[in-house]
């Protein structure tokens, strides 16, 4: 098991395993979208106090669920290129950063939509929206690191370091809602007791879920790739790819 | 041809709904297609690289 | 494994943790100010703050809203169950706002004990269902639950 990792490991390796890999998932995505969207849009039901304007959840849960995710597997990705010198998991933590800010921006964006007709407000400065923010600003940060130092290796250790100290804030946007007093609500599907939402409204919410994740998987893939080309342009296999060696 | 206005309506939140869901797909589109044409640009640099080491 | 990289290991667990308890030690600093809003049980203990705005947030008490028909004055309960505060507003109301709602107002203790609020929120609580399924509840006598205040201390 652990040779067959390490085999993945080396970048040539894993670019032809990703080449493989990336239709299934850019697949998968495609199709989960399309009926997670046909779901959520048309065949569930609008809420008994929201009305249609519901509909936005199925957007907003899975880009702030992806926000999250994206930056614990960066995060360990990063740990992980630092700790161990795996050049994949840089570029596997360098890969996920513009997605995870994309996925965070999606979810501070469209959660000021369904904020302004149903709360009456764009934005308020509560832990849970304030936290949520931060995380913009650590991928941001990330980002900004990533292009400030030229070194490929320095610019992923200091990435990982930056990474690995901002990660403290995963817990506190989680339980921000529990924690303290906040303008948003509590969480519906992570708490201990059965999910407070309506399987009618569930079942469109998952599918969103498991189609981001997709999506997430496949356009990664192809970012490590670039990422991969980027850092290892001098080395044989890339050479070889060249020149007609597949 | 009712229910079509009604659908694009969205019980008067149509422009939350439909804002909310237009800016994903754009980001998700964005997201989906900048990587792709990256690869092809490097692939052909890689490709004009090995080309120009082959005349030398 | 490799004395280098254990070093580098132990460097960034230390990291991870450090950044934990700092963190950990600011927000209980800053306990205060995370709160988005009091309880009507803690301004009526007089734990809120009265020289200086502040947000009250509770469940608009059933039967308690009262409506100005020449403006847009309108005063209502809001309530935590065990205590209660009277609030007065004008200005537009949010979609949500109907009785037996959580609501957040913004604004000072005015002459009297009442609340004097410049904006109210709404805040929905993290329960969805159809319209038919919450009917259907109420037809069958059972409660809709209702957690958004809840954890509200």
């Amino acid at each position: 098991m652990l040779e067959r990792l390490y085999k993945y490991a080396a970048p040539h390796q894993f670019f032809a395993l990703s080449r493989a890999l990336t239709p299934w998932f850019g697949g998968a995505a495609a199709a989960l979208l399309a009926v997670g969207l046909a779901g959520a849009l048309w065949f569930a039901p609008p809420d008994y106090q929201q009305g249609e304007s519901v509909r936005i959840i199925y957007v907003h849960v899975p880009a702030a669920w992806m926000s999250l995710f994206v930056y614990v597997v960066l995060a360990a990705a990063g740990i992980t290129g630092l700790v161990w010198n795996v050049k994949v998991a840089d570029a596997l933590a360098r890969a996920s950063a513009p997605l995870g800010a994309s996925f965070t921006l999606l979810a501070l964006a469209t959660g000021s939509l369904w904020g302004k007709p149903m709360w009456g407000t764009w934005w308020v400065w509560d832990a849970r929206l304030t936290s949520e923010l931060i995380l913009l600003f650590l991928y941001l940060g990330y980002i900004a690191l990533q292009g400030a130092i030229e070194d490929t290796r320095m610019a992923a250790r200091a990435g990982a370091v930056l990474a690995a100290i901002g990660l403290v804030n995963i817990p506190i946007i989680h339980y921000s809602v529990e924690w303290w007093s906040t303008l948003h609500q509590g969480p519906t599907i992570t708490r201990f007791d059965a999910p407070a939402i309506h399987a009618s409204m569930l079942v469109p919410l998952l599918i969103m879920a498991l189609g981001f994740k997709a999506f997430y998987a496949a356009t990664a893939l192809v970012r490590m790739r670039c990422e991969l080309l980027e850092s290892e342009c001098n080395s044989a296999w890339v050479t070889e790819l060249g020149s007609g060696g597949k | 041809m009712n229910s079509l206005r009604e659908f694009l309506h969205m019980g008067g939140y149509w422009l939350y709904v439909w804002g909310a869901y237009g800016l994903t797909a754009v980001v998700l589109l964005w997201n989906a297609v900048a990587p792709m044409l990256r690869e092809r640009s490097l692939l052909q640099d890689v490709a004009a690289r090995a080309a120009a080491g082959r005349i030398q | 494994m490799n004395p280098a990289r254990r070093r580098r290991l132990i460097i960034i667990v230390a990291l991870v943790l450090g950044g934990g308890v700092a963190a950990a030690l600011a927000l209980r600093a800053f306990q205060e100010n995370l709160l988005y809003f009091y309880s009507p049980s803690q301004v009526v203990a007089g734990e809120a703050p009265r020289n200086r705005a502040f947000r009250v947030g509770g469940l608009v008490e059933n039967g308690s809203v009262q409506r100005d028909p020449q403006t847009l004055a309108v005063s209502f309960t809001l309530t935590d169950t065990l205590q209660s505060v009277r609030v007065q507003y004008q200005g537009v109301l949010p979609d949500l706002f109907r009785e037996g709602q959580g609501i957040v107002a913004n604004g000072r203790i005015g002459d009297g004990g009442v609340f004097v609020a410049g904006e109210v929120l709404a805040k929905h609580d993290e329960n969805y269902m159809p319209p038919e399924v919450a009917k259907a509840l109420a037809a069958a006598g059972k409660p809709i639950p209702r957690s958004a205040f809840k954890q509200a201390q």
